[in-house]
């Protein structure tokens, strides 16, 4: 009894301590700086760049296969934001940014299929069967996921309106 | 100012501008006639928008409650006038974007009846924090310009032990005379507030600071405040901009307050007089805040002068009863150095609001741009110590981050910058842009962060589900299993059952 305990003890510290040595020798390195890409990214994995998900559109755009406007849902601040980390020219004629814009449910057509629902990537969209769903602005990223699930056409693309809060003085004009 | 008090007394920073006060602040006060109908906008302070408790058709009463606060930080809002709620819905707001605001519509039933108010007779007998709550229900907001719900600061000073309370008469505007008519006229009602304030952050003493340009509201107060030892009034140097309330401080006691911290931690608290007025009539009178004094002047006004109106009156009324020397060029709520202009005369007046300026065309004219020349003027007229020039400049260039390193977000956008500018560049006007940028930047990291939270949250909330249905299906399996198990167990019972009665028969 007293020798099995014995013996798997020094087994088991024997195995651990090569374990953890070989952890430490054999680390598989991450790429740093796609770690930092990705902590820009939105993180929604909406699927909208054609990459799997925001780590690997990540992956690509560290790599130089995608270009720094890749994600659409980003628009043209986090576009302008990733050419200058990376240091890639942009061009943006490329970028399609209509400024921010928000899921809209329109009730009067909205059967509450909740097919909508089970697309965000955000929980942004509440409601069930055969109720009308809304949409929590706050929540939603605006990657059109849950456009093309909606039977009815009842899920549209709307821009963040200004608010009185959210309004920025323009730039003064810069003398000729 | 004599030769002595130049050397000694003038601030090292700031402007001095014509005060352009006079015959403004000489006419007496006059009241506006009941308007016909009030617009009430629901966010007329800093934070939260109020949330309106009355519905289309309710018959209101002058100083009922029509909205409740919307937050910790958030200030309820109080009919005008009595009538009848006639619209709730979006109005344009005063504030240069020309977007609107929610707003509550009253139209006026001509008797201005107002709602029973109960005063406190003793006060001081009171907890402090019952002064902060009568306060914050009579939604008393900074009436200084920068509207922050008074009842969270008193709240705020209490919790830091404030010992001095800085009382801000200064009105450092060119043009208003709101806070002036105010010392001026009811005196009594500032002192009283006072006091009433100094109960309620547990204040030592207080020190009223007003510009020697205002002798008269200086005789008035110094004679409200007699007896009352620990009231000081304190002329200061009439100099823009005094009435900031980081300046005011510096002058009256020698602090500076430091770029990370608030006044608060100093160990003073600042407020402004007519606010002090709007805490003496909520405590003593029970009456929340629906009216307040504004200057009307410019110079496309024929007869300009403080008016007493009921809050939410539009623009456009207020001007008509002034009377018109010419079509405005401009019209700017608050001050010219750092009012806003509005789109239209189409706006209510906001509690903030202390002035209403219509400009003739030869003061609204804005010269042309030209090149910096580098003289630094600027940066000798900023009263927080900046470099205007050297922010500008990289905010020229689209570089945010280099002007916050410059202290950008020290900036109090007082003007003064783009008022000495010899070459007459806006300044302040590149500050406010970016400092709006960067807060947008900031709100959109913030949003990424959230929704980062979102995603990794729904993943765990798919995970746990699917863990779920199988535990559930592994359940329902088994329980099946069971059941079949004792259907078969009990048809081998029967079965045996008959038979053994079978061999008995």
């Amino acid at each position: 009894m007293i020798a099995a305990v014995f013996s798997l003890t020094a087994l088991g510290v024997v195995l651990g301590l090569v374990l953890g040595y070989a952890d430490r020798i054999f680390k598989v390195e991450s790429n740093p700086v796609v770690d930092e890409v990705l902590a820009m990214m939105p993180g929604s994995n909406c699927g909208q760049c054609g990459f799997p998900g925001c780590a690997g559109a990540a992956n690509a755009l560290v790599d130089g296969k995608a270009a720094a406007s890749v994600c659409p849902p980003g628009g043209k601040e986090l576009a302008v934001a990733l050419a200058a980390k990376l240091g890639i020219s942009l061009d943006m004629s490329q970028v399609k940014d209509d400024g921010p814009q928000v899921a809209h449910v329109s009730e009067e057509i909205c059967i509450g299929c909740c097919r909508c629902i089970k697309a965000c990537p955000t929980d942004a969209i509440i409601g069930a069967a055969k109720q009308i769903h809304a949409v929590i602005r706050e929540a939603c990223t605006g990657c059109t996921s849950c456009v093309d699930r909606c039977p009815t056409e009842a899920m549209t693309m709307k821009p963040v309106p200004v608010t009185v809060q959210h309004w920025v003085w323009p730039k003064p004009a810069v003398a000729a | 100012m004599g030769f002595m008090d130049k050397i000694f007394k003038q601030p090292r920073w700031g402007v001095h501008p014509d005060d352009h006060k006079r015959p403004a602040a000489d006419t007496p006060l006059r009241t506006l006639p009941l308007p016909a109908r009030v617009y009430i906008p629901l966010v007329q302070h800093v934070g939260a928008a109020a949330r309106p408790i009355v519905l289309v058709g309710d018959k209101v009463k002058k100083g009922q409650m029509i909205a409740e606060p919307g937050g910790n930080i958030s200030a309820p809002i109080h009919a005008s006038t009595s009538g009848t709620v006639i619209a709730i819905g979006e109005i344009t707001a005063p504030h240069p974007s020309g977007l609107t605001l929610p707003a509550i519509t009253i139209e006026s039933d001509g008797k201005d009846e107002w709602i029973e108010t109960k005063g406190v007779d003793d006060p001081f007998s009171l907890k402090p924090e019952e002064i902060t709550k009568i306060t914050a229900a009579a939604g008393v907001v900074g009436l200084g310009g920068a509207t922050f719900p008074s009842a969270v600061k008193f709240s705020l000073g209490k919790r830091l032990e404030v010992s001095t309370l800085i009382v801000n008469g200064g009105e450092c505007e060119p043009y208003l005379s709101s806070d002036d008519a105010i010392m001026r006229g009811h005196a009594d009602q500032v002192i009283d507030g006072v006091r009433l304030i100094m109960h309620a952050i547990g204040a030592r003493q207080a020190l009223v600071g007003i510009e020697d340009n205002k002798p008269e509201a200086i005789a008035a107060m110094r004679k409200a405040a007699e007896g009352f030892d620990n009231i000081h009034i304190r002329p200061v140097p009439a100099w823009y901009p005094m009435g900031s309330d980081k300046q005011l401080i510096q002058v009256l006691t020698g602090k500076e307050v430091p770029a990370d911290a608030r006044a608060a931690e100093l160990g003073v608290l600042v407020h402004n007089v007519s606010t002090c007025a709007a805490v003496h009539k909520a405590v003593r009178l029970g009456q929340p805040l629906v009216e307040r004094i504004v200057t009307v002047n410019g110079g496309a006004v024929a007869k300009p002068g403080n008016i007493f109106l009921p809050i939410g009156t539009l623009v456009e009324e207020l001007l008509a009863f002034c009377g018109a020397k010419e079509t405005p060029a401009r019209l700017i709520l608050g001050g010219p150095m750092m009012g806003t202009p509005l789109p239209h005369a189409k706006t209510p007046v906001v509690k903030g609001a202390s002035g209403i300026l219509a400009f003739s065309a030869a003061e609204a004219e804005v010269p042309d741009a030209g090149p910096c020349i580098r003289c630094g003027s600027c940066s000798k007229a900023c009263p927080m110590g900046l470099l205007p020039l050297e922010m500008a400049a990289h905010i020229r260039a689209d570089d945010l981050e280099g002007s916050e390193a410059y202290g950008l977000q020290d900036c109090i956008a007082c003007g003064c910058c783009s008022y000495i500018c010899p070459s007459h560049i806006p300044l302040v006007q590149y500050f406010n842009h970016a400092k709006g940028e960067l807060y947008s930047k900031e709100r959109a990291k913030l949003r990424t962060d959230a929704t980062k939270r979102l995603a990794e949250a729904r993943t765990t909330r798919l995970e746990r589900e699917a863990i779920e249905k199988a535990e559930a299906a592994a359940r329902r399996k088994a329980e099946r299993d069971a059941a079949k198990k004792k259907a078969a167990e009990e048809a081998a019972a029967a079965a045996k059952e008959s038979t053994t009665e079978g061999a008995a028969s």
